[in-house]
């Protein structure tokens, strides 16, 4: 990879007194490039090439043709499942925004002793699997979890009237803690590269804390809110850890509705058909995240 | 800094903290307690018990841990290989080859890993690679997950490389191959270990393509605990799940010795 960069040749340079570099005896760079891009392309190329093969053959042999698209794209479980798939990561997304901007503004402009123990926390957050948080929640809020219990025990109630774990706001409760820390991270950056003269100018010119907010760190913010709203949001789309683990029967989202027709009804064009779907919303917002955070400079 | 007054501190920090508790720290400490307790439909869990624990390390989830530790170490290893090459060669290519490549290797983090899963499923259980049914499929699918982050982080890492180094190297009569070695691959030490780190832990915790291919005689740790709490042992899952992080922090805190012993040098 550094040989056409690095190598000299001492004799043949196209200037006689000093020793240009030249690219005789050593293979082109874009040799080197060649073995992890083919590896890539066997592993991971060739198997989507696949999929989508497989998304234009319908189950009995035929040849190419659009059925399965077709079937699929008729079918009330799909139209619901991108339904909800696309509002559970809205909302997600939104309430991430709005979270993180809060708990990432009082980390960093009203700080307190633990504050950096808090950040580091958020740090080690991020390396832990999505769907503990389902499990967490399911002792808290669950039929015979924590808050359920205990107000069984304080009304004597047979039931408690905790049970939205198995329905969607379960699901969105659990991305919203779950993706939070990917908004805060960026928003911390952000906030550390941040002129705080400015601040104290705007709130000596009598600004209240709200203006400064408003008109002083939302501005700054928004390269760092756009590029982390938008990786969630991507995130959120993809996420089958959480919904698998509510086991929720009437949440399905995309990725579960991949799972759920290949592995437990072996539907494997319809689950292709799906997961082309999938590729096609993820893949495409998540070039926008790229675009908007090389704007961003993140 | 933003707020002055005593009064106005003080509510920023309650609301923060009313936030903060319940959403992030609160969910941790359940899962521990949890895995400790023998029944919890209280405020509090009652019936202290270790027993919990001497299951999960012991049998099937023994098992599973060993398995979660394997493929995550081939993993990311793999990885690291795949991704560090790329990110290597990039470097030394032209503007519209390292866009290529690079758009390449991103491509992994936007499909959605459920998609992979089923994709490496569909290919490799089809002549001419049979890999259904082998642990070797449950490694490829995470291999290809987490390649793109270890080619994220060794790509920055080589972006910030300062080109001198190299190149008195090379003007000292260096091979390409000793430049590499013993130049670029010590300077780059640090933000390897890291992206090992950063890999280890996904795969640790990857439970979508695993869900989809992983075979009888191959189930990593988070479907293990999918399985617990499929069958209502929740606390059976807690304690896996605490498993899980723990050994998850120990091999990152022993990556990270490595990393701050090499930025000494």
């Amino acid at each position: 990879m550094t040989a056409t960069a690095t190598t000299t040749a001492t004799t043949t340079g196209p200037t006689a007194t000093f020793p240009a570099p030249t690219r005789s005896r050593s293979v082109p760079a874009w040799v080197w490039a060649l073995p992890p891009v083919a590896v890539l392309a066997l592993a991971f190329l060739y198997p989507l090439a696949l999929v989508v093969q497989q998304s234009v053959t319908p189950d009995d042999g035929g040849t190419l043709s659009l059925d399965p698209y077709a079937d699929v794209f008729a079918s009330e479980v799909f139209r619901d499942a991108l339904t909800t798939t696309v509002w559970l990561a809205v909302g997600s997304t939104v309430g991430c925004l709005v979270l993180g901007f809060v708990l990432a503004l009082v980390i960093a402009f009203v700080p307190f002793p633990g504050g950096k123990a808090v950040a580091r926390f958020v740090d080690v957050f991020l390396s832990f699997p999505s769907f503990l948080i389902t499990l967490a929640l399911l002792f808290i809020y669950g039929s015979v979890g924590m808050a359920n219990g205990l107000w069984t025990d304080v009304t004597g109630a047979a039931d408690g009237p905790f049970h939205f774990l198995t329905t969607p706001w379960g699901v969105l409760l659990a991305e919203i803690t779950y993706f939070t820390p990917f908004v805060m991270r960026p928003l911390l950056a952000a906030f550390s590269q941040l002129d705080t003269g400015q601040l104290e100018v705007a709130s000596s010119l009598g600004a209240g804390p709200l203006r400064v907010i408003r008109q002083v760190i939302l501005p700054e913010a928004l390269p760092a809110l756009a590029a982390g709203g938008s990786l969630v949001l991507v995130m959120c789309l993809n996420e089958f850890g959480i919904v698998l683990f509510t086991g929720a029967k009437d949440v399905t989202t995309l990725p579960m509705l991949v799972y759920s027709k290949a592995i437990l009804e072996s539907d494997y064009p319809a689950a292709c058909v799906v997961a082309v779907v999938n590729i096609a919303i993820s893949v495409g917002l998540y070039s926008l995240y790229r675009v908007v955070s090389r704007r961003a400079g993140a | 800094m933003l707020v002055h007054s005593r009064a106005g501190k003080w509510a920023t920090w309650a609301v923060f903290l009313l936030l903060f508790v319940p959403l992030f720290a609160v969910p941790l400490l359940v899962i521990l307690a949890a895995s400790l307790a023998t029944n919890w439909s209280g405020a509090f869990p009652s019936g202290p018990t270790v027993e919990r624990y001497a299951a999960a390390t012991s049998g099937d989830s023994l098992r599973a841990l060993t398995t979660s530790l394997v493929t995550a170490l081939a993993a990311s290893v793999l990885a690291l290989t795949l991704g560090g090459w790329a990110a290597l060669a990039a470097a030394s290519l032209r503007n519209r080859g390292k866009r290529f490549v690079d758009a390449l290797f991103i491509l992994p983090v936007a499909v959605p890993s459920v998609v992979v899963g089923l994709a490496v499923l569909v290919a490799y259980s089809q002549p001419p690679v049979l890999l259904n049914g082998t642990r070797w499929i449950v490694i490829l699918a995470h291999t290809v997950l987490v390649t793109a982050f270890a080619h994220q982080s060794v790509a920055a890492a080589v972006r910030r490389l300062d080109p001198m180094y190299e190149q008195a190297a090379a003007g000292l009569g260096a091979s390409p191959a000793r430049v590499l070695w013993r130049v670029k691959l010590p300077l780059l030490l640090p933000s390897l270990t890291s992206a090992v780190g950063l890999c280890f832990a996904l795969s640790m915790g990857e439970l979508s393509a695993t869900m989809m291919l992983y075979p009888p005689d191959w189930t990593p740790l988070p479907v293990q605990i999918f399985a617990a709490t499929d069958r209502g042992s929740l606390f059976t899952g807690a304690a896996l799940a605490v498993v899980l992080m723990t050994s998850t922090l120990l091999v990152l805190a022993a990556v990270s010795r490595i990393r701050t012993r090499a930025s000494y040098r």
